[in-house]
C-alpha cells in the first residue's frame, strides 16, 4: 500500500485504468476501428508516423510558444501603462472590456483573410487570446495594491514609476501568474483553431487532412501529441511559479 | 527639534468628527492621543503623517520651526505595512529604494540587530510573530531618521507582555523624537506620555500623569492608580449608554 503513495506510480494506475476502460469499450461495443481505434492501434500509428507527427508539431508547438511569448510580453505592457497612466487607463480599459466580449476564435477566418495560410495568423490567434486574460489579470493585481503598503509610499515620498516597480508589481505577480495559467489553457486551443480554418502544416491540419481519408488512428495520435504538447507548457509554467513564491523556510 | 501644534474642528465629509481640538505637542517628547474607537483617533495621525482621506481640518497644523511636515514625518501602524515578499534588510531599506537613494544594508543590520532581531535578517515577514514584524517596522522608522514619529495604534494587536516589551523598546529608541502615540490602551498611554489627552466629539482634555519618568513602571502604584481613574472615566459614559 505504501507504494500507492508515490505520485508517479497512482499516475501510472490511473493511467492504465483509463486505457484498460478504453480497450474495454472497443472490444465490447463492436464499434470498428475507423470509428474508434483501440490504443494499441494509436500507438502503432504514433510510432509509425512518428516523422510526420514529429515535423507537424514542430510547426505548431513553434507557434504556440511564439504567439504566447508575444502575447505575455504585450499584456505586461500593456498592464504597467495601465497602472501607471490615468490617461492611458481612460482611454484603453473601455475598449480591453469591449475587446473581451468579443470571442477571439471568431477572428481567425479574418486573420487567415489578412494574414495568409501561414505561421503569421496562427501566432496572432494565439497571442490575442492570450493578451486579454494577461492584462487584465496582472492590471487587477497592479491597482489592487494594500492600504498600508500605499501609505507607506506615501509616507516614504515614492514617486509613482518606483512605486510601481518597487511595490505595485512583486504584489501582482500572483495575479499574473492565474492570469498566465489561463492563458496557457485557451493557447492551445487558439493555435488548433487557426490551423483548422486554414494551414498547410501543423498538428491541427494533420487532424483534418487524417480525418477527410478516413485515418482515425493518426488523428488520435495528433491528438495525444497535442494532449502531451498541452500538460508539459502546464507543468514548466507551475514549475516557474512555484520557483518565484519561495517556500517559507521553517523557524521557531 | 519639531514641536506640533494642532488646533481646530476636524470634519469627515460634511459632519463633524472632533470640535475645538487644541493640541499643543512638545518637541522630542511623547504625545499620547488617546480614545474610544471611532472618535477620530487615526484621522488625526493619518492628518499628520499627511496621507489622504476623507477628512478636513477646520484649523491649522503647524510646526514650531515652520517648515513643512511633508518628509520629516514617520508613521508605524497597527498593520506593520511590510513587504511581504522581501527579506528584513530589504524591508527596512524600502524607504531609500522607493526615493530611489542607495540603500544603506550596513545601518539597516545594525538597527535590526538594536531591536532585536539580530540573526534573522534573512526572513520574510511571513516567518516573524507579530512582536517581530512590530520590530523590523520600527527599525525602518529609525532608518528613516525623521524628527516626527507617529504611532498608530501599533502594538495593539500584541499579547499584554510583548505589548509592555515593545513598549519599553520604542520608548527607549526613539529617545529625543516628537512622538505621537495614538491609542486605546490607558496603560499604552499612562506608561510612555510626556503629555496626554482624552479625545471626544467635543474636544481633547489633558490628562493628569505621573511624575515617574517614562517609560513608566506598570507596576508602580501613580501608574496603576492612573490607570484605574482612567478606565472608570473610558467605562462609565459607555455603561451608562449601553444600559440605556
Amino acid at each position: 500500500m505504501r507504494r500507492l503513495k508515490n505520485s508517479f506510480v497512482r499516475g501510472m494506475l490511473a493511467f492504465s485504468f483509463a486505457l484498460v476502460l478504453w480497450q474495454a469499450v472497443v472490444w465490447f461495443s463492436g464499434v470498428p476501428h475507423f470509428i474508434l481505434p483501440g490504443p494499441g492501434r494509436v500507438a502503432t500509428s504514433l510510432w509509425d508516423n512518428a516523422a510526420l507527427l514529429w515535423e507537424h508539431a514542430r510547426f505548431t508547438a513553434l507557434n504556440l510558444l511564439t504567439g504566447l511569448a508575444a502575447g505575455v510580453a504585450l499584456g505586461v505592457v500593456t498592464a504597467l501603462n495601465l497602472a501607471l497612466s490615468p490617461a492611458a487607463r481612460l482611454l484603453l480599459r473601455p475598449m480591453l472590456i469591449f475587446a473581451q466580449a468579443v470571442p477571439i476564435f471568431a477572428l481567425a477566418p479574418i486573420l487567415t483573410l489578412w494574414l495568409g495560410y501561414g505561421a503569421a495568423s496562427k501566432i496572432v490567434v494565439v497571442m490575442l487570446v492570450v493578451y486579454f486574460p494577461v492584462t487584465s489579470a496582472f492590471f487587477d493585481g497592479l491597482i489592487r495594491l494594500p492600504a498600508p503598503l500605499a501609505d507607506l509610499a506615501q509616507i516614504m515620498g515614492a514617486s509613482p514609476l518606483r512605486r510601481l516597480l518597487l511595490l505595485q508589481v512583486p504584489h501582482a505577480l500572483p495575479a499574473l501568474a492565474s492570469g498566465l495559467r489561463l492563458a496557457v489553457i485557451t493557447a492551445p486551443f487558439a493555435v488548433i483553431i487557426g490551423e483548422w480554418v486554414g494551414s498547410s502544416r501543423g498538428l491541427g491540419h494533420l487532424m483534418l487532412m487524417a480525418n477527410g481519408r478516413g485515418k482515425t488512428d493518426l488523428m488520435f495520435a495528433a491528438l495525444v501529441v497535442l494532449a502531451a504538447q498541452s500538460l508539459v507548457l502546464f507543468a514548466a509554467l507551475e514549475r516557474l511559479a512555484k520557483g518565484r513564491a519561495k517556500a517559507p523556510r521553517t523557524g521557531d | 527639534m519639531t514641536a506640533l501644534h494642532l488646533h481646530g474642528d476636524l470634519w469627515i465629509g460634511g459632519a463633524p468628527l472632533i470640535r475645538n481640538l487644541a493640541l499643543d505637542m512638545l518637541a522630542g517628547q511623547w504625545s499620547c492621543l488617546l480614545g474610544p474607537s471611532g472618535v477620530g483617533k487615526s484621522t488625526i495621525a493619518r492628518l499628520i503623517a499627511g496621507l489622504p482621506g476623507p477628512y478636513r481640518l477646520d484649523g491649522v497644523l503647524t510646526s514650531l520651526d515652520a517648515a513643512p511636515l511633508l518628509g520629516r514625518v514617520a508613521m508605524m501602524a497597527q498593520d506593520a505595512q511590510l513587504l511581504p515578499w522581501a527579506d528584513l534588510v530589504r524591508n527596512v531599506t524600502i524607504g531609500a529604494r522607493l526615493r530611489g537613494a542607495r540603500p544603506d544594508t550596513v545601518r539597516a543590520r545594525t538597527l535590526l540587530a538594536a531591536v532585536g532581531l539580530a540573526g534573522l535578517e534573512a526572513r520574510r515577514p511571513a516567518e516573524l510573530s507579530g512582536g517581530q514584524c512590530q520590530r523590523v517596522a520600527l527599525a525602518r522608522i529609525l532608518i528613516e531618521d525623521c524628527p516626527v514619529v507617529v504611532l498608530d495604534e501599533p502594538f495593539s494587536a500584541l499579547d499584554t507582555v510583548t505589548r509592555l516589551a515593545m513598549q519599553d523598546l520604542a520608548a527607549r529608541v526613539l529617545t529625543g523624537r516628537t512622538v505621537i502615540v495614538i491609542t486605546h490602551d490607558p496603560l499604552e498611554a499612562i506608561r510612555l506620555s510626556d503629555r496626554a489627552w482624552l479625545l471626544g466629539a467635543d474636544g481633547a482634555e489633558r490628562l493628569e500623569l505621573p511624575a515617574a519618568a517614562t517609560p513608566r513602571d506598570y507596576r508602580a502604584v501613580d501608574t496603576l492608580a492612573a490607570q484605574a481613574a482612567l478606565l472608570t472615566r473610558l467605562f462609565e459614559p459607555q455603561h451608562a449608554q449601553c444600559g440605556g
